[in-house]
């Protein structure tokens, strides 16, 4: 299959298709560290999350159109806007979810994963509901437009670039927050031991509410940055939750840097193999590929070395 | 007869007779063709959620690619009925004739290797048995022999279920694609599409269906059903008692693939067709909720859970599509939040009581009677 193509072109298809991937990849990334926190840190499958991420994208949506018609000189700026809003919009409605339905249901994990399948038919049809059922998009500032040429044959979109700096920040931002924050430590803590953890006086409901709320959000600026590189329909969560499922399982579930690493992974494959096979092919292969690791290393790529 | 008495209560005899005489005599005089072949189709998805009932509600061991199963088996039967359809004198007009007509549409000049055995019914049928309890065996093997369980296993058989509806829909070639499997006409020259074959095909369904309900039932009061039953409770006191967990396991995950996979052939001869919008991720859920809405415990749960959910699919996206989305997201969080044993559930809580002292109230009546009779006479 390389037969018909020059070096020099080779390189400039793995090149732009490596880009491709890292659009991907960010989008991935976004989805999956979201994911990664809720499953990896509470245990909790949550198979709304892709309805969370189209909450944002709405949200962006609804944004733009109203920079558009109202404040049509900060139009260039509404994308900082967006992603805050889109970021509350989604942490606000994770935590009322989290109140309602999911903290009812944490010794119950499988049940947890039906109910919140539910939860997620009822987002889709709110959504064709009141947006309508077809596929909206974003329009884009003018600076966002257009790509970059690094040499005459490789070309690297803007919007792409930007999302990539939105992940690469956000992933940032969960890092500090897990890791180097006094918050991050009581969440580790009752991941670690519950019951201990309680005992020297963390707050375990409110860590959970929050971390919940917190993966929601993330969710959030992941349909954000997804009105960037693709067009916005109800079910187009749910076209996601698989793939970002695998990601977080084959990265270990447990691991910010597995997910990111996992993620970079199966998206590179994909992409890079998407212009040699057909995209269904493509995917086939990739998610074969990964529920053969899975299968004889559960554990993932970056396992976590907690007993639990 | 007291073995007998051993392996069935005398009052689940009473609910299995009820069950049978509702699908046997009662639904077939009450319906017409039209509805009789709609709950036909209704009661393959009671094969699934029957497995479910063994692998999810026993074995703890929930499969969210039930699909796939129910896919191979209806698929198996497509094939054979496709093959049959696509006779020389009813494809003369194709560029390559005797193949199926999707093949020729796609420029597929001669018929697959795996498409060949397909030719014999003995060899299909064999197949919708063996093929999907194969595939069962080597993703359980691969998983439950390294002990993973619960949640991650639910992604995987979930990524597993995605996986092959994009294979089916991507090669459109060997599969039919997102079209399916369509226009089969005849088993063996015998005419399915008429109303009289749908109607012993309805009676086919619901013997075996009745069939592997009793098997089922065996299994669970056998001594592997108690196990089943430990282990889903407490797995590590079962492997520490020296039993292999995970033999045990891939044997309940095979057993409900089975069944699934005589659901989708019974499908496919039923319906007159297969597609690949049974076999994903979507319909893999929803055939979970029927079982947990029948009762994730109860064998018979499962068939009435299959039937009043389909009844009710149908009913409301025909007066309300917009409502159905709504009702199924609430039933899944109902079933999960207020009755997470379903029907069966609610049914052994307030209604059986009810019943039992009725029953009672009517024996201590019949008893008393006879007395009063004779001083009167």
């Amino acid at each position: 299959m390389f037969a018909d193509y020059s070096a020099a072109e080779l390189t400039s298809i793995f090149a732009m298709q490596g880009f491709a991937g890292l659009s991907l990849f960010s989008v991935f990334v976004l989805m999956a560290l979201g994911l990664a926190i809720i499953f990896g840190q509470m245990g909790v499958i949550n198979m709304a999350h892709g309805e969370f991420m189209i909450l944002g994208a709405y949200v962006t949506w609804l944004t733009s159109g109203f920079f558009s018609s109202h404040l049509p000189g900060l139009f260039a700026a509404y994308f900082p806007v967006a992603i805050l809003l889109a970021f509350l919009a989604s942490a606000l409605l994770g935590g009322a979810v989290e109140w309602l339905l999911i903290r009812h249901l944490y010794k119950r994990p499988l049940d947890t994963l039906l109910a919140t399948w539910g939860l997620s038919l009822i987002l889709q049809q709110a959504y064709r509901s009141i947006f309508g059922a077809r596929e909206v998009g974003v329009r884009m500032p003018d600076w966002m437009m257009g790509s970059y040429a690094i040499t005459d044959m490789i070309e690297v979109p803007i919007n792409g670039l930007f999302v990539m700096g939105i992940s690469l920040l956000t992933a940032l931002g969960v890092y500090l927050l897990m890791y180097r924050s006094t918050w991050g430590r009581k969440v580790r803590a009752v991941v670690q031991n519950r019951p201990m953890a309680g005992a020297v006086g963390i707050n375990t409901q409110q860590v959970d509410r929050v971390t919940f709320a917190l993966g929601c959000g993330i969710a959030g600026i992941a349909g954000s940055a997804f009105t960037m590189i693709g067009s916005t329909g109800p079910t187009a969560g749910q076209l996601y939750i698989v793939d970002t499922f695998l990601v977080v399982v084959f990265g270990g579930a447990q691991s910010l840097l597995g997910t990111i690493a996992s993620a970079f992974t199966i998206s590179q494959a994909q992409s890079t193999m998407e212009f040699f096979l057909s995209g269904s092919m493509a995917k086939v292969y990739t998610l074969l590929v990964v529920v053969g690791i899975l299968m004889v290393r559960p554990q993932g790529l970056f396992a976590s070395r907690i007993r639990h | 007869m007291t073995a007998l008495r051993n392996l069935f209560s005398g009052r689940e005899v009473l609910y299995f007779l009820l069950l049978a005489v509702l699908l046997v005599v009662v639904l077939p005089l009450a319906l017409d063709a039209f509805r009789l072949n709609l709950t036909g189709k209704y009661l393959t998805f009671a094969f699934v959620a029957l497995g479910l009932v063994l692998c999810w509600g026993y074995g703890g061991v929930l499969s969210l690619g039930q699909g796939v199963f129910f896919g191979l088996g209806g698929y198996c039967m497509a094939m054979f009925l496709k093959l049959e359809a696509s006779d020389m004198a009813s494809t003369a007009r194709q560029t390559t004739p005797g193949i199926p007509d999707f093949m020729d549409w796609n420029q597929v000049t001669e018929l697959p290797w795996f498409w060949e055995p397909f030719h014999s019914l003995t060899f299909t049928l064999l197949a919708v048995l063996v093929v999907p309890a194969v595939f069962a065996f080597v993703i359980g093997f691969a998983m439950f022999k390294r002990r993973v369980g619960g949640v991650y296993f639910a992604i995987i058989t979930q990524a597993i279920a995605t996986i092959l509806t994009i294979l089916i829909i991507g090669q459109q070639g060997y599969t039919g694609g997102a079209n399916g499997m369509t226009d089969l006409r005849t088993l063996l020259g015998w005419d399915i599409r008429t109303d009289d074959a749908k109607q012993i095909l309805y009676f086919l369904c619901v013997f075996l269906l009745l069939l592997c309900l009793v098997l089922a039932h065996l299994i669970l009061r056998s001594k592997f059903g108690r196990i089943l039953v430990a282990m889903r409770d407490r797995e590590d006191r079962v492997r520490f008692s020296g039993y292999d967990v995970s033999g045990f396991k891939i044997f309940v995950f095979c057993l409900a693939g089975v069944f699934s996979a005589i659901g989708g052939a019974m499908f496919t001869l039923q319906v007159g067709f297969m597609s690949p919008s049974f076999v994903g991720i979507v319909p893999s859920i929803e055939m979970v909720i029927f079982c947990a809405v029948g009762g994730r415990l109860s064998l018979l749960g499962a068939v009435y859970g299959a039937l009043i959910v389909n009844l009710a699919k149908t009913s409301f996206s025909e007066s309300f599509p917009e409502l159905w989305l709504y009702a199924m997201g609430a039933l899944f969080i109902a079933v999960v939040l207020a009755f997470p044993n379903g029907l069966a559930g609610l049914y052994s809580r307030y209604l059986e009581p009810l019943l039992d002292r009725g029953w009672a109230n009517v024996r201590s009546r019949a008893v008393a009677v006879p007395p009063a009779q004779e001083k009167t006479s």
